[in-house]
């Protein structure tokens, strides 16, 4: 049996995934969440794991540098990584949405949208039909239309706090968003064993989760 | 620094060597196999090959010759010998087994990292529709990745028609069959699971759409895969999957070969028989064939065909060590002695040594300029030569 490396997310979904993987029998290092230590290696699961950006999840499994990854799915809409994505681990539950200041529309002349998520935000109104300059930014999204950068933002919405906070309203609805279970290609054949026991261990997990 | 273009890449001399010996192990593999290499020009219509090829649109290089034609650089082998072969050698020789070793161009929009200027090599097996022209293409690619000095290697099989078939026969419509194959081509298991129970279908059609995801490993997934399918088209497919296999054990390859029945590789180029190969340290597959029925009918000239290509580049990736560069000999002499040094040298090539001959006035630094060399011969000064 071959090591898998998997390459975990950081931050909002850490703990999500983590204990997901804990319920699925896997003994998850306590020291992984301090983030000093890079690389882990968990010799009686034969598996490795790091940490990485959310966002960068994806292009370590697309490389092949990591086996498996837990990523969000707004992650690989907005990367269009070439990776399996084979299981819904139904966690860490948000969506995209277009959000902005109350009693607002788009300016006609140049209508403008902030976002984390180019890709995505593009391809939503390049569907609608509306003509728009997206605009990339890497954090505090709702601060552009506050400011004036924007009409409109597209990100992150789980429980809507933040943009009520900042005194703003969702608008439309982009699409639903959970982490995903992501394989490289190469992997999923080379090491075919060693992911299927991972999947179908994600799996009763998952649907017992479900049935609860 | 001088810039390249994103996704142009230069071959250094080291890694040349390993290079050019990879491909020759790979080319010698495939003539022994009476396989006969061809060449084709870079450019290409774009029209006729670029429109037929298999590579997306948005991936080709597309320029203007002086008549205000639409050019591209040629984005894989197969067009271009699927076009001569239609022109002119189908009409020599059926079956034609021709093999290539050439740089396509694929432009890349997203890291500059990735190539977009690569050597493949590869053959095509045209107008032969047996299943034992299948087996010989996928046996010639073991040989040919052993061969290239690699072990760890490992082949997916899927078949194409069994997937239509058994979208066909669910779903109805091909509209519907292409949104799910969508899914498959993109990898996207997730999606199309979402997708099959959102279907206006029967509990056990969606079962069965299911559980043809999971149709991949070794041979008993085709007894499976018999059970999703009535009719004799898919029952079909399985059968030349099994076929191909028992040959393969025939040619002693089976070990390499696993199957993969959701592999569909490309949205609608293939026509049976697909298959990617894999290898140990590299994150994408090094190579992938299957057969193309349906491209030599675009050149006017229908006929079956199959093939495959392998990603050098990959191959080199793939490769743990790179080639010692076998040292040179160094013949260095000053003006006063350099009849003898030149003889030395001569005689020493036609030896079969590689020599380098080298003024030593044109050197700054001797001890640097030789520090790689395996051994030097000094006709310098008026004393006889001496080693170092």
């Amino acid at each position: 049996m071959s090591m898998l490396t998997i390459a975990m997310p950081k931050g909002r979904i850490f703990e999500e995934a983590a204990a997901l993987m804990q319920e699925a029998g896997y003994q998850l290092p306590p020291e992984l969440d301090e983030s000093r230590k890079l690389i882990i290696e968990v010799p009686e699961e034969n598996m490795r794991f790091f940490l990485a950006k959310p966002m960068d999840v994806a292009t370590y499994v697309e490389h092949g540098v990591a086996d498996v990854g837990i990523a969000g799915k707004d992650v690989l809409l907005e990367e269009e990584r070439d990776v399996y994505e084979l299981l819904d681990l139904k966690i860490s539950p948000c969506y995209l949405a277009v959000a902005g200041l109350p009693n607002t529309s788009l300016n006609e002349v140049a209508p403008k949208i902030a976002t984390k998520y180019p890709t995505v935000a593009s391809a939503y109104f390049r569907e609608k039909g509306e003509q728009v300059e997206i605009i990339k930014l890497n954090g505090s999204i709702e601060l552009a239309p506050l400011i004036g950068l924007s009409d409109r933002i597209v990100d992150i919405v789980s429980t809507g706090q933040t943009l009520r906070e900042n005194g703003l309203v969702e608008y439309e609805t982009i699409v639903g968003i959970t982490s995903r279970l992501i394989v490289n290609p190469v992997s999923y054949r080379m090491k075919n064993e060693e992911i299927a026991t991972l999947v179908s261990r994600l799996t009763d997990t998952i649907e017992e989760k479900a049935v609860q | 620094m001088f810039e390249k273009p994103v996704g142009m890449r230069d071959t250094l001399p080291h890694i040349y060597e390993t290079k050019r010996k990879l491909k020759e192990a790979a080319e010698s593999a495939m003539r022994s196999w009476g396989y006969r290499f061809i060449e084709t020009p870079a450019l290409e219509y774009y029209e006729t090959v670029g429109d037929a090829s298999a590579i997306l649109d948005r991936q080709l290089f597309k320029l203007l010759d002086q008549q205000g034609n639409t050019l591209v650089l040629r984005p894989d082998m197969t067009a271009p010998i699927a076009r001569v072969a239609a022109a002119k050698l189908l009409k020599e020789r059926v079956p034609l087994r021709l093999a290539y070793s050439a740089s396509v161009y694929r432009a890349q929009q997203r890291e500059g990292g990735r190539a977009a200027e690569f050597e493949q090599i590869g053959v095509e097996m045209i107008g032969d529709d047996t299943i034992s022209a299948d087996a010989e293409v996928i046996a010639l690619l073991v040989s040919v990745m052993k061969q290239a000095g690699l072990e760890k290697f490992q082949l997916s099989l899927g078949h194409i028609r069994f997937i239509d078939e058994l979208f066909r026969q669910i779903l109805g419509t091909e509209e519907r069959s292409e949104q799910l194959r969508r899914f498959l081509y993109e990898k996207n298991y997730v999606g199309y699971r979402e997708h099959v129970k959102s279907l206006p279908l029967s509990s056990i059609d969606k079962q069965r759409l299911l559980q043809f995801l999971s149709l991949s490993g070794g041979i008993e997934c085709l007894d499976e895969a018999v059970k999703l399918v009535e009719g004799s088209t898919g029952i079909e497919a399985l059968d030349e999957l099994k076929s191909v296999f028992s040959r393969l054990q025939e040619y002693g390859v089976d070990q390499y070969v696993t199957f993969d029945l959701p592999l569909v590789s490309h949205m609608s180029y293939y026509t049976g028989l697909v298959f990617e190969v894999y290898t140990d340290g590299v994150g994408a597959p090094v190579g992938n064939g299957g057969r193309y029925d349906d491209l030599l009918q675009k050149f006017g000239r229908p006929a079956g065909a199959t093939g495959f290509g392998l990603r050098v580049d990959f191959l080199l990736e793939a490769l743990e060590e790179l080639e010692e560069e076998t040292g040179v000999h160094c013949v260095l002499f000053s003006n006063e002695r350099r009849v003898e040094a030149i003889q030395e040298a001569q005689k020493r090539r036609a030896a079969g040594e590689c020599v380098l001959l080298q003024d030593v006035a044109g050197v700054k630094d001797v001890d640097k300029f030789t520090e790689t060399c395996k051994s030097v011969t000094f006709f310098v000064g008026k004393s006889t030569g001496g080693n170092a």
